[in-house]
């Protein structure tokens, strides 16, 4: 297992799908698959004028963390690409500390 | 050249990363849209583009980039591009073409603009184009130059940013945006920049559209660093859902709504009283006419509960800064220009004018006329500019964007009157599936004009209806360029070769420019045309290129405070009175009432009672989906998966009502035609209003007349009328009535699976 991972902030994930895209174009995956999908919640409402609208990204299968990239010093392509900056790359150890305290996030291991 | 210059960080701009090469650039389109983000383009050994990333060096969008740009390799290598010009041989609407050289194609050009210039005059010559995105700058040299004072689009009431930034440049002598940090290239880290305490997101759903220059996302950025928001909507869009308050409005009533928050702001003195005492004209006039519309009646009007109305009024006037970030749906009501008014009115009495996070003024970099100017106009002559299309009916075109109003074009087109067309010139436009209202009337048009020439990436149902002589243009990884827009400049770079023999918008504008008018275009290569725009950078597109990815402007703040706003000097507004005018005497003098007004929608449950009873839904339109910038992207695969039909969005208890479901096919019908779509069933919506896609046709589907592409049964268009706003700016493209019903089996407009 690799000791890095991805640590997402999803509260601000506007379902763009660049990431999606964007890992799909990278890596020549075929069209619909990808190392990272998005699964939408809502919306609904939850109570008087507040409403659950969420995206919520999920690495799969084909996530390779963007080794190749990484190596050259690049950002994971659905990290540069992310429309709203929400994605971080990282060691484990050190993302899942930035974590502590911050609500609606996400930490992916591979 | 010095590369101190804070304002541009040094870059290159092509490198070798392994066995590809990266080419630096600007994605000003097509394909895309209206941002021109910084974009890396990955060619090959053989010279072939493999991919497209963000460029993370370009403070405009940091890296990111949307799907559509994601997919470019696609746009460009796909099979249906135009490659060469080809000439009409059979009749027009049966797609017989035959492929002519550009030698041809210019002298058919050229022999038939001058025929119809000695008979008719050079008037009888309209230059048209779709949205405003790389045509726009070098098209107008090209109307200029030929001597017509016609340039335009096929849009009722040019209603898109067109009737806003008229009264901006009306009321306040300049344009204003909201202010998001994108005049910096530090962006959030800029020390003079405050984020905004309150943001206001009117009519428009900014991190989808990304209209105008403004990157939605940008909004985001500002939520994380805790800015409140306020959005006014009929749909539950991602941002109204995380909102503060979300106005569920009544489409076609944002005038209403402006003049609602302007009682309660006023009423509660809750308006910055300095900076209305020295920097507005007629706020007691405006107070007064703000009084005719109570937010109690207001509520009525706009379906908002009057709290709801009061409480986002109090937010947005007790924020400061606060910004507003609107969009389409000003401009497309008919009255859209008081609406516009009444939204600048509430900006400017709450003191929100240039300052850091608020509204912010802003003007072309460097001078440079591409994003807006003069394109040439001021070189026409006075017997030239005098028969513009439209200006005795609509004086206010006089001020501000010489722009032709489209609904007296086509009029004319029909007529003959006031004098004949015979020709177009239409540059990125598919005007009869996307932007024009009735498309029929638009056709007959068209088809009663001797000689159109359709200039586009891909043919499209306009082109095979309409067109005879068809020219290929080229997409920005196979040209070289400019992009700006009011923050930067920055170059589009050339980073393969054409796929086919297509020339760039500017290159085909100039070229013919240049053989139709040597003294206002007499660069006979674009690149002189391109160093001659950057005069004001005091760098050649060579230096520029070589410099970075963008290049920015000095911005300061408070510029009405400084004596920048005017060619004077003087303080204050770039007006007649010098101050922002509430009370607008512009347009006075056009004839307009000098005060913002709201007016129903022509056709609404209040304006037309009888009609609502039988057409008792209303129906709304134009948002825009991640897959497509409106009716481009139709054909490229990855994309058109993601949205594969066109849709409407109808609350659950509405179908139930009308006895549809998920996924049916329905008829939207009105009294002018009806039009397909496929049902998806959403509680985001009022359940009286339904919403469909705009700028749908199946390039997959037979292109020959009747067919056009599948595009009767799709075309959205066919419902709107040819009616513009009192001014001639703004058209209800947005509310209308309807009623809706199944779809027989077997006739659905269901076309392609990916
Ligand atoms: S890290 Fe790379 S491989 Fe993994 S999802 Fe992101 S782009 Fe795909
Ligand atoms: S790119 Fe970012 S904002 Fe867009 S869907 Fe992926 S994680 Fe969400
Ligand atoms: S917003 Fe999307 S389509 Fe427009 S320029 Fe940026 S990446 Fe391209």
């Amino acid at each position: 297992m690799s000791e890095y991972g991805l640590l997402i902030d999803y509260k601000y994930c506007t379902g763009c799908l660049s990431c999606d895209f964007a890992c799909n174009q990278e890596h020549g995956f075929p069209l619909g698959q990808s190392g990272i999908k998005v699964a939408q919640f809502g919306p609904w409402e939850i109570d008087t004028d507040k409403y659950e609208y969420l995206f919520v990204p999920a690495l799969t299968e084909l996530c390779t963390l963007c080794s190749q990239r990484v190596e050259k010093g690049k950002q994971p392509a659905c990290v540069q690409h992310c429309q709203s900056l929400v994605m971080t790359y990282g060691r484990i150890e050190d993302l899942a500390k930035q974590m502590v305290g911050k609500p609606k996030h996400v930490l992916y291991s591979r | 050249m010095d590369f101190d210059n804070p304002l541009q960080k040094q870059l290159p701009w092509r490198w070798q990363e392994g066995d590809l090469t990266v080419t630096r650039s600007n994605a000003w389109s097509g394909p895309g849209c209206h941002e021109g983000c910084g974009v890396l383009i990955y060619t090959d050994k053989e010279g072939k583009m493999v991919k497209v990333e963000g460029d993370p060096e370009n403070p405009f969008n940091q890296g990111r980039l949307c799907v559509r740009c994601l997919a470019l390799p696609e746009v460009t290598y796909h099979p249906d591009r135009l490659l060469y010009p080809q000439k009409r041989v059979g009749e027009r609407g049966e797609d017989k073409w035959e492929r002519v050289s550009w030698e041809e194609a210019y002298d058919t050009i050229v022999t038939k603009f001058n025929a119809y210039k000695a008979e008719f005059g050079p008037q009888s010559v309209v230059f048209n184009q779709g949205t405003g995105r790389d045509v726009t700058w070098a098209n107008g040299r090209l109307c200029y130059g030929f001597g017509s004072p016609n340039s335009s689009d096929f849009q009722s009431g040019m209603a898109c940013y067109l009737p806003r930034l008229s009264s901006l440049y009306a009321t306040t002598g300049s344009f204003l945006v909201a202010d998001c940090s994108q005049h910096f290239p530090d962006r959030y880290d800029e020390p003079s920049w405050t984020r905004p305490e309150c943001i206001v997101i009117w009519g428009c759903n900014p991190i989808i559209s990304n209209a105008d220059g403004f990157l939605g996302h940008w909004i985001v950025d500002c939520m994380k660093l805790g800015s409140k928001l306020i959005v006014i909507d009929p749909r539950l869009t991602w941002l109204a859902a995380k909102a503060d308050i979300w106005l569920q409005i009544r489409p076609g009533t944002d005038a209403a709504m402006a003049l609602a928050w302007l009682d309660v702001i006023i009423n509660e003195k809750l308006y910055d009283e300095d900076f209305v005492e020295m920097w507005t004209l007629g706020f007691d006039e405006l107070a007064g006419r703000v009084a005719e519309y109570p937010v109690e009646k207001m509520a009525e009007i706009t379906w908002v509960p009057q709290e709801k109305i009061e409480a986002a009024a109090r937010l947005y006037a007790t924020s400061k800064p606060a910004a507003i970030q609107w969009g389409l749906a000003i401009d497309m009501t008919k009255e859209s220009l008081p609406a516009g008014q009444a939204i600048t009115a509430l900006w400017s009495i709450t003191g929100n004018v240039d300052i850091p996070g608020g509204m912010v003024t802003v003007a072309l970099p460097y001078g440079a006329d591409i994003w807006g100017g003069d394109w040439g106009y001021s070189h026409l002559s006075p017997e030239a500019k005098a028969v513009r299309i439209g200006l005795d009916k609509y004086p206010l075109l006089q001020w501000g964007l010489p722009l032709a109003q489209a609904d007296e074009i086509v009029e004319a087109m029909l007529t003959d009157d006031p004098y004949p067309i015979k020709a177009i010139w239409l540059v990125g436009s598919n005007a009869l599936a996307c932007m024009g209202a009735d498309p029929e009337k638009l056709m007959k048009a068209l088809n009663r004009m001797e000689f159109v020439v359709n200039i586009d990436l891909f043919k499209t149902p306009t082109a095979v209806a309409c067109a005879d002589l068809l020219l290929p243009v080229l997409t920005y990884p196979e040209k070289n360029g400019l992009r700006a827009v009011w923050y930067h400049i920055g170059n589009i770079n050339k980073a393969i070769e054409p796929v086919g023999e297509g020339k760039s918008d500017a290159q085909l504008a100039i070229e013919l420019g240049h053989i139709f008018n040597p003294d206002l275009v007499p660069w006979e290569t674009v690149e002189e045309y391109f160093d001659a725009v950057l005069e004001g950078t005091e760098m050649t597109f060579e230096e520029m290129r070589d410099a970075g990815a963008v290049l920015y402007t000095d911005f300061e703040y408070k510029k009405y405070e400084k004596g920048y706003e005017r060619g004077d000097g003087e303080l204050g507004f770039n007006t007649p009175s010098g101050r922002i005018e509430l009370y607008s005497t512009a347009y006075e003098r056009s004839g307009l009432d000098p005060l913002p007004y709201f007016e129903e929608p022509t056709e609404s449950p209040f304006s037309t009672p009888e009609m609502y009873e039988e057409y008792p839904i209303v129906l709304t339109s134009g948002a825009r989906h991640w897959a497509s910038f409106h009716s481009e992207h139709r054909q490229i695969h990855r994309l058109r998966a993601m949205r594969p039909d066109p849709i409407v969005e109808i609350h659950p208890e509405t179908a139930a009502k009308y006895g549809v479901g998920e996924g049916d096919w329905i008829w939207i019908e009105n009294h002018r035609g009806r039009v397909q779509r496929k049902v998806q069933l959403t509680t985001i919506l009022d359940p009286r209003v339904i919403n469909a896609d705009h700028g749908w046709w199946y390039p997959e589907k037979e292109p020959a007349a009747p067919s056009l592409y599948g595009m009767w049964d799709v075309n959205f268009n066919k419902l709107i009328p040819w009616d513009p706003g009192r001014s001639g700016f703004g058209a209800n493209y947005k509310s209308l009535l309807c009623k809706i019903y199944k779809v027989n089996q077997g006739e659905e407009a269901q076309s392609w699976l990916p």
